[in-house]
């Protein structure tokens, strides 16, 4: 008896859905039965870092702080990925949007209000898709691979972010602190409860996935992406310029990438410091693929990361498992969720006579 | 400038360099035969957690070092379950990787968090070992010149044996390899595992030599510069070798600047150096087409046959 694989005519929708569902339910059955093995109560881990957050209403905010940045990265990803365009940077466009909407705040100075934080959240857009476009314009004119230069910006701009804050943008009262100054209420952004940590960039995250779901069922854009990203030669004869979506591909993922840097300082940590980045550009990532490149799967896909993150801080103190724990769960999910890419394009048959199976196409 | 300080200064060099040329090596042999492993910073912490934990236990420096080994090995081949026989994104399921190389570290290292075992330092007699010049040769770890052996070796492996020929057919043009009847998906396992060990030997550097107890994360992003220095060896031995001392030169120029605080450019960019340049190679490679100094065909595609 063995198992074979088969093509399937055209690739299963229910496997589309039924496979992230499924990544999650047995990431958290391997999870208990590995952590008991390890001597750790394995139920309460996992019960703790999947559900504690979302059964205790008090950590409903710490789940929408953390999911609206990997939501809105995701979603800009996931269009470049569609297009086998792999920008690996959004970190550090994450990094140098935020690092432009503190530049506006300090150029700005004592003003504040609608404009000055528009002009940061802008300036946010602006710069995450310039430092996305360094890896576009090398990979259109010299042919260089986006994933190794997009990786290594990234590291460039750790040292940006550590110069400007231990540099001039250093807070004058913070103790020698390489930090910049906390935010003025008047450069804040507004929060959506007052009492809450909710703040605006939550309910963006909210909206963009549906104006992107829109964007790319309905617009030309949206076509040309997909014909881009699944038949090249195709898009080719339709007369689709590659490079041309490469360009806005990467655009588009360094823009949101950067949007989601300027909402997260001017709406949450209100001040840039060494601790800054945290790693959600490379974590969208696996969000994007467990949301299987969907506007819509991105939106629940990164509240379920989220959801691991507060509970990772959960299960440190209830079972004492380190911090990072939460990273072997997420991994796993996209261990899973990329393992179980192949039944969607094929299907399983177990063969039972001992006969050959004849190798090729 | 004293000669103490020159000798200080290339000990200091040969100390940040020996992980990353370590971890180099085994990722150039994993892209010579098509596969982009981007786990390697994972790979790196699994392999220095197992290799502490079995010198620990075990009171055996050199089985820590074959602890490491198979820990970045049994690790990478996780990896190469998902890309090869499960056809899986090589980025994503890299990415993956390192994230659960990350957090599986730290679980595994809770039990040994304020343990402390001897240093693997050098074998040579002390006279040799600790003498005022002749340490910049003999003062060193045997992991040090166990690197330095590997670059000739995977060099002529790579360059003169048959087995390499058939490594870097698979990475150039894995359908020809495949239809002359080389097994394309077992060559890429075994450059996968070898450059798993390597990558876990180069993280024992951590937590075996430089300080030889466990930490979370205790390996800093130095995997993503050994994934750096591949590129920008343009997937040479010879290149790889003088570009893990040059970037273990910007690594100790950066500490100087933190150390003394005077520099006449601040310590990130002593720190941005090895990713600049490494952007800047790669595009000089890209750019020129030069076939020996090219990314291998088949880097990172999928191989269907």
């Amino acid at each position: 008896m063995r198992i074979k694989l088969e093509r399937r005519p055209s690739p299963s929708r229910t496997m589309l859905v039924v496979t992230p569902i499924a990544s999650v339910i047995v990431t958290m059955l391997i999870g208990m039965v590995v952590f008991d093995l390890m001597g750790i109560d394995g139920t309460r881990a996992v019960k703790d870092i999947f559900l504690t957050p979302l059964l205790l209403s008090y950590k409903w905010q710490d789940v929408a702080l953390k999911a609206a940045p990997l939501i809105i990265i995701a979603l800009g990803l996931s269009v470049g990925n569609r297009a086998q365009v792999w920008n690996i940077g959004a970190e550090g466009q994450y990094i140098v949007g935020a690092l432009a909407a503190a530049g506006i705040g300090i150029a700005a100075g004592t003003a504040g209000g609608f404009f000055v934080i528009l002009a940061m959240v802008l300036a946010g857009i602006l710069f995450g898709a310039l430092y996305a476009l360094i890896p576009a314009v090398l990979k259109t004119r010299w042919d260089v691979n986006e994933i190794l230069s997009s990786l290594m910006l990234t590291y460039v701009s750790y040292q940006i972010l550590g110069f400007l804050v231990g540099g001039p943008w250093k807070d004058p009262n913070g103790r020698n602190f390489p930090a910049t100054a906390p935010l003025a209420e008047n450069q804040s952004l507004p929060l959506l409860f007052s009492g809450s940590t909710v703040h605006l960039g939550v309910l963006i995250a909210l909206i963009l996935p549906f104006v992107f779901w829109v964007m790319m069922s309905r617009s030309v854009f949206g076509y040309q992406v997909r014909v881009v990203g699944s038949a090249p030669q195709a898009a080719r004869h339709g007369g689709f310029d590659a490079k041309q979506t490469v360009w806005i591909a990467m655009l588009i993922g360094g823009g949101m990438a950067g949007l989601a840097g300027a909402l997260e300082f001017t709406g949450a940590l209100k001040a840039i410091n060494l601790g800054f980045p945290s790693g959600y550009g490379f974590t969208a990532i696996i969000v994007a693929f467990l949301g299987r490149l969907h506007p819509i799967g991105c939106l629940i896909a990164g509240i379920v990361l989220a959801v691991t993150y507060v509970g990772g801080q959960v299960a440190q103190t209830s079972v004492h498992i380190p911090n990072s724990t939460a990273g072997i769960f997420q991994a796993m999910m996209l261990f899973f969720i990329l393992a179980s890419d192949i039944l969607i394009r094929y299907r399983l048959r177990i063969v039972t006579a001992a006969k050959p199976v004849v190798a090729g196409e | 400038m004293s000669l103490d300080f020159i000798i200080a200064a290339i000990i200091t060099v040969v100390g940040l360099t020996t992980p990353i040329l370590l971890a180099g090596l085994g990722e150039l042999v994993v892209e010579k035969a098509g596969v982009l492993n981007l786990g390697v910073e994972g790979m790196m912490l699994i392999g220095a957690i197992s290799g502490f934990g079995v010198t620990v236990m075990t009171f055996n420096p050199w089985l820590g070092v074959l602890g490491a080994a198979a820990g970045g090995a049994l690790s990478a081949l996780l990896f190469g379950v998902l890309v090869l026989s499960l056809n899986s994104n090589q980025v994503a399921t890299g990415l993956a990787l390192s994230i659960f190389g990350t957090g599986l570290s730290s679980l595994i290292g809770l039990s040994f968090v304020g343990r402390i075992a001897a240093p693997f330092g050098s074998i040579f007699p002390a006279s040799l070992a600790k003498h005022p010049i002749l340490q910049v040769f003999f003062g060193y770890s045997p992991l040090v010149y166990f690197a330095l052996i590997m670059v000739p070796l995977v060099a002529w492996f790579l360059k003169s044996t048959r087995a390499g020929l058939i490594l870097r057919a698979v990475g150039e043009n894995d359908h020809s390899a495949h239809s002359i009847g080389y097994n394309v998906i077992g060559v890429r396992y075994a450059a996968i595992a070898f450059g798993g060990a390597m990558a876990g030997i180069g993280g024992a550097y951590f937590s075996m030599v430089i300080t030889p107890m466990w930490a979370e994360k205790m390996t800093a992003g130095r995997g993503w510069i050994a994934l750096a220095l591949v590129v920008f060896a343009g997937w040479r031995t010879g290149r790889l070798l003088a570009g893990a001392y040059f970037f273990g030169i910007l690594m100790a120029l950066e500490l100087y600047a933190k150390a003394s605080g005077f520099s006449f450019l601040p310590s990130q960019f002593w720190a941005a150096m090895p990713y600049l340049m490494t952007v800047v190679a790669l595009t000089f490679i890209s750019s020129r087409g030069n076939v020996g100094a090219s990314a291998p065909a088949c880097l990172g595609k999928p191989f269907l046959p």
